[in-house]
């Protein structure tokens, strides 16, 4: 599904992804955990070909194409979704206008004619039940004004919408209260159906027990520096990155 | 939506997309203005002597006028000798029913997606065409005349309801209001008129659409609408002129006239050439439209969405005479390469417990230049006026300019008077996500703009909202990424 290869890249002459390697096969969810600026949102970016950021080395293949030859709009289509961090709002542009436009660009692509009013709506009663996102919010400009939670569950709400192949999450948890995040972890247990796959990136172990992972990673300073299976999300809860330094061999302030 | 985008992916290139040329006949006269030009322009039309004595009066007070320096605009003077001020599309004789419009210029309307044809109609809009200047379709004429409404060309109104237009013609903008009105009052060829009697409300949409097509001429329509007590009437104009390298003058004068507790709605979707990517031609439109309300709850509301011309001059205003009066003002101006707009509203609030909501958003792209110009005027009479004022900006790209010129003038201390402004840029972070969703940049900023426009948008009938709509992403075409 994805092969990242010794993926790396800076922005402004500042090098931030130094070597990623990454697999993730049909069907696995794969937890990105690391601290605060070591590039999991740049990771992210990168991926879906956001343009600020100048990919210096390495290849990424998805669904046997070359990732990074596509453009932003082209890797959608592709299958490839991106739950951003801080969701964007645009106003007077309501979310079920938003979402109508992104399934039938995305339907044009694959050669398919757009979906008809009917089908469109009932697909959205679907999703919106599977997520519990109320009609009110998907009438209102997109995103405009919405509670940091609200922005969080619309953004698994269009994932539902579009169903990739490969969703990434980017800190989707947090901002959620415990409630939200039953059921937005739920949403995206639902939509697991062995094919599709997940890159989730969270600071938090807690949507790991609702999202079991098949693999964890640590990236640190632009590196993965470790990979484990669901427990190592455990033991970095518990212990936190220190010891992940030491094993790098970097002095610890106390 | 999706019936938009669509027409975004069809216009490969944000080229001007009613840019052809009818080819009939013109009837027109030698290019040059003089007393003889606006004889000859009355004669053409078998007008009244009165009417000759009022164009002539226009034209030697006009003689006497200067042009406007002070819009926040620049062009190269427009020689007003070598306009032609009277070009009318060739007929062989009068026409008896719409069958008999030369087949070529009704070709030319159907490309513009109108149809004269009653059997074919549009859903319940009545047409005016007016062609270079003159009038050559009206449809819908009978069923209106049953109810008494008059729905005509200017010169059929002059002949046919001269007590009418003898009253009201140039009550609301006076010849001498300005250049350009002085301009149009003394050589207008045609334009529509429409009356709506007491108590009556008009039950479709009446529409004229302006075509210029002979090069070189001006054309200076002259609309008059007179609603009386308690009517109603939604009013549409539309404007679409050919791909020329020389530009073109376009000097309108729109009235309106609202008696006690009638309502008129005027809308606009102008879409002149606006001149190529170097600005290179297009049409300077210099217009003037008021409304007066002049009776007791009356309502006058103008819409507009600009995308078209090179030039563009242009306040629609309403005198709020009549207490408890309502006057709107609703706008979408959109600039791109070297457009450069100058456009607004004035409010003048006299009545008691006057109300006005002015919406402005300017959309600007490439090297254009936008300005909203603004006057709200609440006199000493005007107990408890009220004013919204709301104008955005949005640019795209750092080569435009959007300006806010606000002008307020309160003589009664009970006036609410507010204003609220923003400027905004279209951002990548906005671009970015649609591209992640799967819209391509063009699709993103098209979405980006029409919600931006929205509330404007909403004023807008049916019919006219997706022409718009299509129009604003088309005229915005190539001006990101
Ligand atoms: N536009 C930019 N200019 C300079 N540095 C940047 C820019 N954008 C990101 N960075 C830097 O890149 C590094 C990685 O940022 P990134 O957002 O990928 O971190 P992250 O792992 O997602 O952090 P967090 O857990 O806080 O979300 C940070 O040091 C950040 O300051
Ligand atoms: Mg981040």
């Amino acid at each position: 599904m994805l092969h990242i290869k010794n993926l790396q890249a800076r922005i402004e002459e500042k090098e931030i992804l130094k070597g990623i390697n990454l697999d993730i096969k049909p069907g696995e969810v794969h937890a990105i955990m690391g601290p605060n600026g070591s590039g999991k949102s740049t990771l992210a970016s990168v991926l879906a070909g956001r343009s600020d950021y100048e990919v210096t080395g390495g290849e990424v293949e998805f669904n046997g194409k070359d990732l990074l030859e596509l453009s932003p709009e082209d890797r959608s289509r592709e299958g490839l979704f991106l739950a951003f961090q801080y969701p964007v709002e645009i106003p007077g542009v309501s979310t079920t206008n938003f979402i109508k436009t992104a399934v039938n660009e995305i339907r044009k692509y694959r050669g398919e004619e757009p979906m008809d009013a009917v089908e469109f709506l009932k697909k959205m009663k679907e999703k919106m039940k599977l997520v519990e996102i109320d009609q009110s919010l998907l009438s209102r400009s997109l995103n405009e004004g919405f509670s940091g939670g609200e922005k969080k569950r619309n953004e698994i709400f269009q994932m539902a919408m579009l169903e990739p192949n490969l969703a990434i999450l980017d800190e989707t948890d947090s901002g959620l209260d415990i409630d939200a995040l039953r059921i937005v972890a739920e949403g995206v247990n639902k939509l697991r159906d062995g094919k599709r796959s997940f890159l989730v990136i969270t600071h938090y172990q807690r949507l790991l027990d609702y999202i079991v992972p098949d693999h964890v990673h640590v990236l640190y300073k632009g590196r993965i520096v470790k990979s484990g299976g669901k427990e190592l999300a455990l033991e970095l809860e518990e212990r936190g990155y220190d010891f992940i330094k030491e094993e790098l061999g970097e002095s610890v302030e106390a | 939506m999706s019936e938009m985008l669509t027409t975004l992916e069809q216009t490969a290139l944000s080229e001007y997309k009613y840019g052809w040329v009818t080819n009939i006949e013109a009837d027109e006269a030698p290019p040059g203005l003089n007393e003889d030009i606006v004889r000859f322009i009355s004669a053409k039309k078998n007008e009244p002597e009165w009417m000759l004595e009022w164009r002539l009066k226009a034209f030697r007070q006009w003689q006497k006028m200067e042009v406007p320096r002070w819009p926040n605009v620049t062009y190269p003077d427009v020689d007003f000798q070598a306009i032609k001020y009277y070009s009318a599309p060739k007929q062989k004789k009068t026409l008896n029913s719409l069958d008999e419009v030369d087949p070529e210029l009704r070709a030319t309307f159907e490309k513009l997606g109108i149809s004269l044809d009653e059997q074919k109609r549009l859903s319940g809009v009545a047409v005016d065409a007016v062609i270079d200047s003159v009038s050559v379709a009206t449809t819908f004429k009978k069923q209106l005349g049953e109810m008494g409404i008059i729905f005509c060309s200017m010169s059929e109104a002059i002949k046919e309801h001269p007590e009418l237009v003898q009253k009201w013609l140039g009550s609301v903008v006076p010849v001498t209001d300005n250049f350009y009105s002085a301009l149009n009052s003394a050589v207008f060829s045609d334009g529509s008129f429409c009356y709506i009697p007491k108590g009556v409300k008009c039950p479709m949409e009446l529409s004229t659409y302006f075509r210029i097509n002979a090069a070189g001429t001006g054309q200076f329509e002259r609309t008059l609408i007179v609603a009386e007590e308690g009517s109603y009437v939604s009013y549409l104009e539309g404007c679409t002129a050919p791909q020329r390298d020389e530009n073109q003058l376009h000097a309108a004068v729109v009235e309106i006239v609202a008696l006690d507790n009638a309502e008129v709605k005027y809308s606009t979707v102008q879409n002149w050439f606006p001149g190529d990517k170097e600005g290179k031609g297009g049409v300077f439109n210099f217009v003037t439209k008021r409304g007066i309300c002049a009776g007791v709850n009356s309502k006058i509301s103008w819409t507009q969405v600009e995308t078209g011309s090179a030039v563009t001059w242009k306040y629609p205003s309403v005198i709020l005479k009549g207490d408890n009066s309502v006057g709107e003002f609703y706008s979408v101006a959109v600039t791109n390469n070297r457009q450069q707009a100058d456009t607004g509203t004035k409010m003048l609030h006299i009545g008691k417990n006057t109300r006005s909501r002015i919406v402005s958003k300017g959309i600007s792209a490439g090297y254009s230049h936008n300005s909203y110009r603004g006057l709200v005027q609440v006199g000493k009479n005007a107990v408890n006026a009220r004013n919204f004022s709301q104008c955005d900006s949005l640019l795209l790209g750092d080569k435009c300019g959007a300006h806010t010129f606000p002008y307020i003038e309160v003589k009664n201390s009970t006036a609410q008077v507010e204003h609220e402004a923003t400027t905004s840029k279209i951002g990548e972070d906005q671009i970015f996500y649609c591209n992640q969703r799967g819209l391509d940049t063009e699709t993103a900023v098209a979405l980006i703009i029409n919600g931006f426009a929205k509330e404007v948008m909403n004023q807008l009938p049916m019919e006219f909202a997706v022409e718009a709509q299509k129009l604003l992403a088309i005229s915005l075409e190539g001006s990101v990424g």
